[in-house]
């Protein structure tokens, strides 16, 4: 079976805003926002597509860092971008729908923000 | 202008199956806005890849949905023979793609089912609802479990079916196309269900794009997008044209859950057709380094999974972003100049599975 090819640019906090109005602009749609914590920094992907060609641009976030919504190129980012900051405590400034951490209701605040430890008891008071 | 009022809707609500609330806000009878919420049965399952070894991970994928289950496998197994570039034996591929148009047929007849019954036609419902258990017989047959099916692992599949049980299989389908037309002319053709769809949630086409819609909510929208056509498992060998309807409307999301049955079947039949003999796994060593998105077609549309390794047994990421999910900013774009009672019929049009959205 082939893999599909998927290209990935690292690119700066400050780009973040013009490359995707660029791939706006171009008729991609975006496909994804999704986060990673790797040491103790954050990778933040943001995938789209166009006729089947699925491309990606990472940003890297230092903890406590801010990160612009991209919801004024594509509406439907707010989805990911509330996500994001409720499940790993990422600020994201400019969202055009802010649930201010209600979209998901978690026992552990900002759980996916730290590594799991062996110790750790994934559900306190059960 | 007249005054405002919000009208909470969910999360427990007749039509809902499963837990989502929106905040309606109307004018008179007219949806001027929806703040939507979810939330109520978020899992976290994306954290335990942390705890489990890469290869039992594929059990707490298939349970991301109820539904859908064997194809969140088997797109969390390509995302790791993605990255370890394992070679998957072809007779696999195609025992994969025969499982995923099953899963198909099963949430499409599930989810005709729930809109019957949405519409108030619960002898349709009833009659989905029978046809489609015919389809869960084959799975459990097949695989064992009727929903999670536990036969997809990386480098290939637990359980290979017989010929002689595939033929069965696909004369079983011939007989359950004809009951399945008569099912589908009702949705399509009777003139009350045309009246509560036709013209009611119009997503237009570019909306439908740029808000993020996927699979039959973007395809009934006029978009000929279906990521079986990047010809993952065995897809690149079947011929298939995608369903596309153009009205935009509820109407036009039924009927490509109506025909793309057909085109399931069909799929099915071409595959057991092909199906090569030899082995249906092949052994796999060593730990993940690297990451790689997979995409593929569920039943609701585009599922990503996105995994990655750090050379150790344990994956360091499973991110797995959902068809439903990405459909809810298009469900805020249809909502939107709707009358209140549309809107059950409206939320049911996208196919929603909160499960596997919220994860």
């Amino acid at each position: 079976m082939k893999y599909e090819e998927q290209p990935t640019t690292m690119i700066t906090i400050d780009e973040l805003l013009a490359r995707t109005n660029r791939y706006f602009l171009e008729g991609y749609r975006l496909v994804q926002i999704g986060c990673t914590r790797v040491d103790g920094k954050f990778e933040i992907n943001y995938s789209f597509d166009k006729d089947y060609r699925f491309e990606n641009l990472r940003v890297e976030l230092q903890e406590g860092g801010t990160l612009p919504s991209i919801s004024s190129v594509y509406f439907g980012a707010f989805i990911y971008e509330n996500e994001i900051h409720d499940l790993f405590g990422i600020s994201v400034t400019g969202m055009n729908i802010d649930f201010k951490g209600t979209l998901y209701r978690t026992t552990v605040k900002y759980p996916f923000s730290r590594d799991t430890k062996k110790e750790d008891d994934l559900c306190p008071g059960r | 202008m007249s005054r405002q009022i919000i009208i909470p809707f969910g999360p427990q609500h007749p039509v809902l199956p499963e837990p989502i609330h929106l905040d309606l806000v109307l004018e008179d009878e007219i949806v001027v806005d929806v703040i939507p919420s979810i939330g109520y049965v978020h899992r976290g399952l994306e954290k335990l890849v942390e705890r489990r070894e890469y290869t039992e991970y594929v059990y707490v994928a298939e349970r991301i949905c109820g539904i859908c289950s064997f194809v969140h496998g088997l797109a969390y197994c390509q995302g790791v023979e993605g990255i370890m570039n394992v070679e998957v034996p072809e007779r696999a591929l195609y025992l994969r793609t025969i499982w995923s148009e099953y899963s198909r047929l099963h949430s499409h007849l599930l989810t005709l089912g729930l809109f019957a019954d949405v519409l108030g036609f619960e002898n349709l419902f009833m009659n989905a609802w029978r046809l489609r258990e015919h389809i869960l017989d084959d799975m459990e047959a097949t695989t064992g479990g009727r929903v999670i099916q536990g036969s997809c692992k990386v480098g290939g599949v637990r359980r290979d079916i017989s010929s002689e049980k595939l033929d069965q299989m696909v004369s079983g389908l011939n007989d359950l196309e004809k009951e399945m037309k008569e099912l589908t002319d009702v949705f399509l053709r009777d003139s009350s269900i045309k009246s509560r769809l036709c013209g009611v949630g119009v997503l237009p086409k570019k909306e439908a794009y740029e808000y993020g819609a996927v699979g039959p909510t973007l395809r009934g929208s006029g978009w000929s997008i279906d990521m079986r056509k990047l010809g993952y498992a065995a897809f690149s060998k079947l011929n298939f044209e995608p369903v596309v309807e153009t009205q935009g409307d509820c109407y036009a999301r039924c009927a490509v859950r109506a025909k793309e049955m057909f085109v399931s079947i069909d799929l099915i039949r071409q595959a057991v057709q092909k199906i090569p003999d030899g082995p249906v796994e092949v052994k796999v060593t060593g730990a993940p380094d690297g990451e790689f998105f997979t995409r593929v077609e569920q039943p609701r549309g585009e599922l990503v999974h996105y995994v990655k390794g750090n050379g150790t047994k344990n994956l360091a990421r499973s991110r797995v972003r959902t068809p439903t999910f990405t459909n809810i900013p298009p469900l805020v774009a249809m909502l939107k100049g709707c009358e209140l009672a549309d809107v059950p019929v409206i939320v049911h049009s996208i196919d929603p599975c909160i499960g596997c959205a919220e994860r």
